[in-house]
């Protein structure tokens, strides 16, 4: 008896590969075909078997059916070449007067014969290269950016987050801007008192509230000396032709709303966030009042009221650009949002990262910055995307204030009588449809991509 | 060495000295009439059942917790709204928590460089050589490039150990670094902290290792409900308890 309860091990037991249906081809085959549906073991269960195996092939067949005719309408009954300029001709049947026998799919050279219209609006023609070089520009900084190992990434990074807005305006609109004297004079005096204010109260020389209030001065202080600076930049005249915003469209007006709102909007939202957050309730409430007046409100009543109801405020003579407007409008409306996914990666970082922050010593600022930030950001990556993803699609708005964007360009160019065949607009909207979905789904994977990155696992 | 009673005859000035001191939580009086002094060098263990304040007492030694009433001093200087002296105690009063809290996103090294490059303005170089140093005498250089959600919960309060002491600290605090960790890893920890008490370090933990503030503790500080009840060195305190509530308390935690 009094050996049954001991035990003791005299070889180790031996590590063993995995069973072969728990590996490989089979294993991928059962998860992901038969894991379900495949049991017959009794009468009941292969009615149900039977039931999702028929359900799963209908499911198929539909989805099946709608992709063949979406390739069939956009890639093999589509018309691809306008060799005769026959335009509407050669998108229409002969029922319609036109050319083609049988089924007409996409008509391609109607995008082709728009391209300009879809991709620069009515940017005159002669000063295209000036979109062109932006482009390009965009292009090759954001792919530095992204490539991982690329070299001077974090200049190239302030390049384009400092520089380059700053070339991109004066390109775009050719610079020159006039300001009045009192614009001037008010925004000097202004960042001077700020600016002077704030680094006078940083030294405790102007008492505990002001001392506190001192980083507050300074950024903004800070904020009006680099709006000062972009105001000299942007009044610089370097004989380049000045081009109406109204005269902008398509492709180009859909990124300048859409990157202008993207990078105004994250650092905007971190503020915001961590304003309302803060134990000083003047910053507190005027956080929340700002954060809860954009989100009460849609983007469509913002652009009207930034075109309709902002002039009555203004001062005769004060004009505001309409683009510089809805440009603002996304931006501040966008912020709000993004305040409130901050905030929520901001409530998800547990109280003993503050404290083993501020027990060594950090200022606020500092544990912020490199504690507290960087890892609430991280938690927020989808939730950020995804703010930017809606911001994106919403630049579509931008139409009701008399913007024409990528999708307005391309409604506007179904109005050509010399297009007009009934597969004009389906191409139209498929090829607006693609656009966004490729800039869209990029930054979807290009999330992954960072969540992944970033991810230093067991999270604690 | 000192004995029950530490102060007014000693010529050197206390580094911790807290002087009446209350604190309430809402309408609750969390720590009643604390006073504490603690001279350089000084090894104290803080015991009392939970709840007791204990822990509230040391995480108001760095202002992680505000005191309302009465004065806390550290090298001289009191404790006060003023965000610099604060900074400056801070910068001094190194801590070690019961959860580590160490910073997920950044490598054992960074955890421990973090605070000598920003607060210190160390080169980076120099504050690498000295946690290196540090991450050496808690035994886990091996680890410097992990994050530290691969360590375990002992090599993670020992990383917690190594970057307090980066910031080259006057002071540790220790609020429980043993309770929440696995028998087998609370040794480890102690053997370091042991390791610096060697090192003539002024220490104040919250522990409820009797056999660490044994062989350790110059005094041991029995708290119960916000009170001070009884001050002792260890031999007297475990074996000639004077408060019933001592007696009671000890026989709890060394009945088994």
């Amino acid at each position: 008896m009094s050996d049954s309860l001991a035990y003791l091990r005299t070889d180790a037991a031996p590590e063993l590969p995995p069973p072969s249906s728990q590996v490989g081809w089979r294993k991928w085959l059962w998860d992901n075909m038969f894991s379900s549906m495949a049991n017959f073991g009794s009468i009941g269960s292969a009615i149900k078997s039977i039931l999702i195996i028929l359900l799963t092939v209908t499911l198929f067949y539909f989805g099946a059916t709608v992709i063949w005719s979406l390739i069939n309408f956009a890639l093999i009954d589509a018309i691809w070449t306008d060799p005769d300029t026959l335009k509407r001709g050669v998108c229409a049947t002969v029922a319609q007067g036109g050319i083609v026998e049988g089924k007409v799919g996409a008509c391609w050279p109607f995008v082709e014969a728009k391209g300009k219209l879809i991709v620069y609006g009515r940017y005159p023609e002669q000063e295209l290269w000036r979109v062109d070089a932006l482009f390009i520009g965009l292009a090759v900084g954001i792919a530095w950016l992204l490539w991982d190992k690329a070299p001077f990434r974090s200049q190239v990074g302030t390049f384009m987050l400092t520089a380059f807005p700053l070339i991109a305006f004066v390109l775009l609109t050719g610079g020159g801007v006039e300001y009045s004297s009192g614009t001037w004079t008010t925004l000097i005096v202004l960042t001077a008192l700020f600016l002077g204010g704030g680094l006078i109260a940083a030294r405790n020389l102007l008492g505990e509230v002001m001392f506190a209030l001192s980083g507050f001065l300074i950024v903004f202080g800070g904020f009006l000396a680099v709006l000062l600076f972009t105001m000299f930049v942007t009044s610089l005249d370097l004989g380049l032709v000045h081009v109406e915003t109204s005269n902008w469209g398509g492709l180009l007006v859909t990124l300048v709303v859409a990157i202008t709102g993207i990078v105004a909007s994250l650092p905007l939202g971190i503020l915001l966030a961590l304003g309302r957050r803060s134990e000083l309730p003047l910053i507190r409430y005027l956080s929340i009042g700002f954060i809860e007046f954009w989100r009460g409100i849609p983007l469509i009543t913002v652009l009207f009221m930034s075109s309709v109801m902002l002039p009555l405020f203004l001062p005769d003579g004060v004009e505001f650009d309409k683009l510089l407007r809805a440009l603002i409008g996304v931006a501040l409306f966008s912020a709000a949002y993004m305040a409130e996914v901050v905030r929520g990666g901001l409530q998800a970082i547990p109280k003993g990262q503050y404290e083993g922050a501020m027990a060594l010593g950090l200022s606020y600022p500092q544990m912020t910055r490199l504690i507290i930030l960087p890892q609430a950001l991280k938690i927020v990556i989808p939730g950020i995307v995804n703010t930017f993803i809606g911001l994106f699609k919403d630049t579509t708005l931008v139409l009701i204030i008399g913007l024409f964007d990528l999708l307005g360009a391309i409604q506007s160019a179904f109005s050509d009588a010399a297009w007009a065949t009934p597969v004009t607009s389906p191409t139209g909207y498929l090829l607006a449809a693609s656009m966004f979905w490729v800039f869209c789904f990029s930054m979807s994977r290009y999330s992954q991509h960072l969540e992944h990155k970033l991810d230093t696992g067991h999270k604690r | 060495m000192t004995t029950e009673n530490n102060n007014k005859t000693d010529s050197d000035e206390p580094v911790i000295k807290i002087e009446k001191m209350n604190k309430w939580y809402g309408q609750f009086h969390v720590l009643r009439d604390i006073s504490l002094q603690v001279k350089q060098g000084e090894r104290i263990v803080v015991c009392g059942p939970s709840g007791s304040g204990k822990s509230t007492l040391i995480r108001c030694i760095n202002r992680l917790e505000e005191h309302q009433d009465g004065l806390i001093a550290v090298n001289g200087t009191e404790l006060s709204g003023d965000l610099k002296n604060i900074e400056a105690i801070r910068r001094d009063v190194g801590m070690c928590f019961q959860h580590f809290n160490l910073f997920p996103h950044l490598t054992v090294l960074e955890n421990c460089t973090l605070a000598p490059i920003w607060v210190r303005k160390t080169p980076r170089k120099e504050a690498e050589a000295t946690a290196m140093e540090y991450l050496e005498r808690v035994k886990i250089p091996d680890q410097a490039n992990k994050y530290p959600g691969q360590l375990s919960g002992g090599q993670q309060q020992r990383v917690a150990i190594a970057r307090s002491l980066c910031m080259n600290p006057q002071i540790m605090l220790f609020d429980e670094p043993t309770s929440a960790l696995d028998p087998e890893m609370i040794k480890e920890v102690l053997d370091v902290m042991i390791e610096l008490a060697k090192t003539g370090m002024t220490m104040i933990c919250v522990t409820h290792e009797m056999g660490f503030a044994r062989t350790v503790a110059d005094r041991v500080i029995f708290m119960d409900e916000g009170q001070i009840i009884e001050e002792n060195e260890p031999e007297e305190f475990f074996n000639n308890p004077k408060s019933e509530r001592t007696q009671k308390f000890l026989s709890q935690i060394l009945s088994h």
